[in-house]
């Protein structure tokens, strides 16, 4: 029977895909199976929901039953009780912390009220590997506006009169760009369109969740590019590490050219348009887009100077136009709605919305779409949840590697492109990390310049050589080696690097260390002058002690401790050896009367 | 095989009444009592019948589901539609033939089939078959 009752929805991102979503999909058909009903109801693998903290997630239609934290176990008696009798099965049900009430439609969580999709409204919806979804929540409608009603030009100042900018992190027109690799001749004719989803910030899984739970998207936005500049040809540059997103996206792929989507003379224009997939190996710096350039052309994936800008010379030299996954997200939504819809939405300077990949520590971690303007408290507060185990705020990374802290006095800033730029971080891809008082803030700057001196791909020095000086640095403050004068040899290290990089991984790679000695050069001092690290995380600067007051001499903490620094005689205080003490911390976990204690 | 501009306009409107559960509906919700009472007494041809008929008259905004035991097992199969404000109209000893006019009358055209509704009389529920 063709009739459905009812759709069982089971996300299929890469969050809850490791927490064992595709067995509950196969224990669901199962049960179904069992129960005979199997006709009646649909079982829907869909991308990303956003809420990754409670995956697996399943979500149950008509009634939109939010239930997660779904184990195999549990299927049976959720098809017997939602299923069979219509029971909605409230021991799975999400109930948002503290006030033990059941909603039992998705839309009164807070988590998602707050938020506005226009990137993600697919994600979490449809199942992505079927055309015919795409297609039934209005897929393919946006190229066909475009192909039979709209003029090349038509379709950039639509794009420029929305106010888009692209949401790889540098916040650059996209009309603007559009209109340079339009205007620009090339010899033969050829042009290209590159989408960079070589997401590459620790953290940060925004496009990823596109190309998982909406990738026809993609390839509508890029044939509508590819139309507006006169392209006939694009590549999807992503990295390996997303087999799932890559695999979908094939998927996709072969799909749009079957319905003839992709291919010659689309919907019998004179409009081509193919589309390749081409893997990266999983190098941050190819996220840079001369170097993911060179990477598609098979050379060594390195930047090169600009000028010229891709729009005149991009790739195999040819003018190109290369934007981030989220940014072709958004246009489909564009040409439909309007550039009035979606300028209305967002701040003066940034129009629309900005995925977040919600990260660190936050009750709600996972995906979320914002207007523009939002602020960091009511992302951290209203839809993150707040800071776990009652700890208190105390900055938020945006921008990953390439961006800086903000601390908790400036929680009520608006977010957007200049906002964040004027406090000293930016909005880079999308990755937003949240600490709390037990994040040391010299460690988490020595994190990044950990990560970005590693990356860093050697072609110009400052970034080579410049950022190995100053992890050097970074290392012996944690280690309590700090000298008199770092703070400033940081400063002077840093403005030289932002000012002489060749890239952009070069010239932000400082961001995180210049951000985090503005809002907490105590910190900085504390570890230099006191050698203390007051979050109580560099584990050179901490001693062990245990009290001699509380100690029942059980002897718990001598058996855990793994270098044998701590002895004593039974139901006697016990005490630690400093010279043996590897600062562990296994002894405070094991101490059952909260005796130890470092500082 | 290429489609035509007309041969996905086809595909978009069939997935679209699939889709619609998950826009939420809010049209008539119809509620089929699954217990083992309402099984034993011939539910599960009755829903089915309701979920063809709901499909061949394009009802998209109705939702079918399945409850437990509503109480009154005697009365079984009982089939309840609530409306979008919640009120509830309760059809009693159903059996396929008598779906299709209540989703004739009722379900399309918001005519409640009264001849086959319990009825309250004092607080006490009579069966409509016992006249009088």
């Amino acid at each position: 029977m063709a009739y459905k009752r009812s759709q069982i929805l089971i996300c299929g991102g890469t969050g809850c895909t490791s927490s064992g979503s595709m067995n509950l999909a196969k224990e669901l058909k199962k049960e179904l199976v069992k129960h005979d009903i199997i006709d009646e109801i649909e079982v829907v693998v869909t991308g990303c929901f956003g809420l990754c903290e409670l995956g697996p997630v399943v979500i149950i239609y008509p009634e939109g039953t939010f239930y997660s934290r779904v184990e195999v176990a549990d299927i049976q008696e959720l098809v017997e009780e939602h299923l069979v009798k219509g029971r909605p099965l409230s021991r799975l049900i999400y109930t948002e912390k503290g006030d033990g009430h059941h909603p039992l439609s998705i839309n009164e969580l807070g988590f998602f009220k707050k938020q506005k999709r226009i990137a993600l409204k697919n994600c979490g919806v449809i199942n992505p590997e079927d055309i015919d979804e795409y297609l039934g929540f209005g897929g393919y409608t946006a190229i066909e506006k475009v192909l039979l009603t709209m003029s090349p030009q038509d379709v950039i100042n639509e794009i420029k009169a929305s106010g888009l900018r692209g949401r790889g992190g540098g916040g650059f027109p996209t009309g603007l760009k559009w209109q340079f690799a339009h205007d620009a001749t090339s010899e033969d004719g050829v042009k290209y369109v590159v989408c960079n989803a070589d997401e590459g910030d620790p953290g940060a899984f925004m496009d990823r969740s596109v190309l998982e739970g909406d990738p026809h998207s993609l390839i509508e936005a890029m044939a509508i590019a590819a139309y507006a500049i006169g392209s006939s040809k694009g590549y999807v540059y992503v990295r390996a590490e997303y087999p799932i997103a890559v695999k979908r996206l094939q998927i996709a792929i072969d799909q749009a050219k079957d319905y003839g989507l992709l291919g010659n003379n689309i919907f019998d224009t004179d409009f081509s348009f193919d589309l390749e997939i081409r893997l990266g190996a999983g190098a941050f710096v190819c996220g840079e887009e001369t170097a993911l350039m060179n990477s598609i052309e098979g050379k060594r994936g390195e930047p090169r100077p600009r000028p010229p800008f891709p729009a005149n010379k991009g790739l195999f030299g040819k003018p190109t136009v290369l934007n981030n996954v989220e940014t072709y997200a958004n246009i489909t939504a564009i040409i439909l709605n309007g550039a009035q819809w979606f300028a209305s939405v967002g701040t003066e300077k940034s129009k629309g919305t900005k995925v977040f990949a919600l990260g660190g520590k936050i009750n709600n971690t996972g995906l979320l779409e914002i207007p523009m303007g939002t602020t960091l408290r009511e992302i951290v507060y209203e839809i993150g949840g707040g800071i776990p185990n009652g700890r208190a705020f105390k900055a938020a990374q945006t921008g990953g590697p390439s961006g800086g802290c903000i601390p908790a006095s400036l929680l009520d800033t608006k977010i957007d492109y200049d906002n964040l730029i004027a406090i000293g971080s930016m909005m880079g891809s999308g990755g937003l990390i949240v600490m709390d008082e037990d994040n040391c803030m010299v460690d988490v700057a020595r994190f990044f310049l950990d990560f970005t001196q590693d990356e860093s791909c050697g072609k110009c020095p400052p970034c080579r050589i410049g950022t190995k000086r100053m992890l050097e640095i970074l290392e012996r403050i944690c280690e309590g080696k700090g000298i008199e004068g770092d703070i400033e040899r940081l400063q002077e290290l840093a403005e030289g690097i932002k000012a002489s990089a060749l890239c952009g991984l070069g010239q932000t790679a400082p961001n995180p260390v210049l951000s985090t000695i503005h809002y907490f050069r105590d910190e900085y001092e504390a570890h230099i002058f006191d050698k203390k690290c007051p979050a109580g995380v560099c584990k050179h600067l901490l001693d062990y002690t245990i009290n001699e007051d509380t100690c029942k001499g059980c002897g718990i903490c001598a058996k855990k401790c793994p270098v044998e620094a701590i002895s004593g005689e039974k139901k006697k205080p016990f005490s630690i050896d400093l010279a043996k003490c590897i600062k562990c911390g296994s002894c405070i976990e094991a101490c059952p009367f909260g005796s130890i204690s470092r500082a | 095989m290429a489609k035509s501009l007309a041969e996905l306009k086809a595909i978009r409107e069939k997935k679209i009444d699939e889709i619609q559960l998950r826009h939420g509906k809010d049209g008539y919700r119809v509620v089929v009592g699954m217990a083992t009472c309402g099984i034993a007494s011939g539910a599960r041809p009755v829903m089915i019948k309701l979920m063809e008929e709901v499909d061949t008259k394009g009802l998209v905004d109705v939702t079918v589901a399945q409850t437990g035991c509503i109480g009154s097992c005697r009365l079984e199969p009982i089939v309840e539609v609530y409306n979008a404000k919640g009120e509830k109209v309760t059809y009693v000893h159903m059996t396929p033939e008598k779906v299709t006019r209540v989703v004739d009358e009722h379900l399309a055209l918001g005519k409640v089939v009264e001849e086959y509704t319990m009825t309250v009389v004092d607080g006490k529920i009579i069966d409509p078959n016992v006249k009088g």
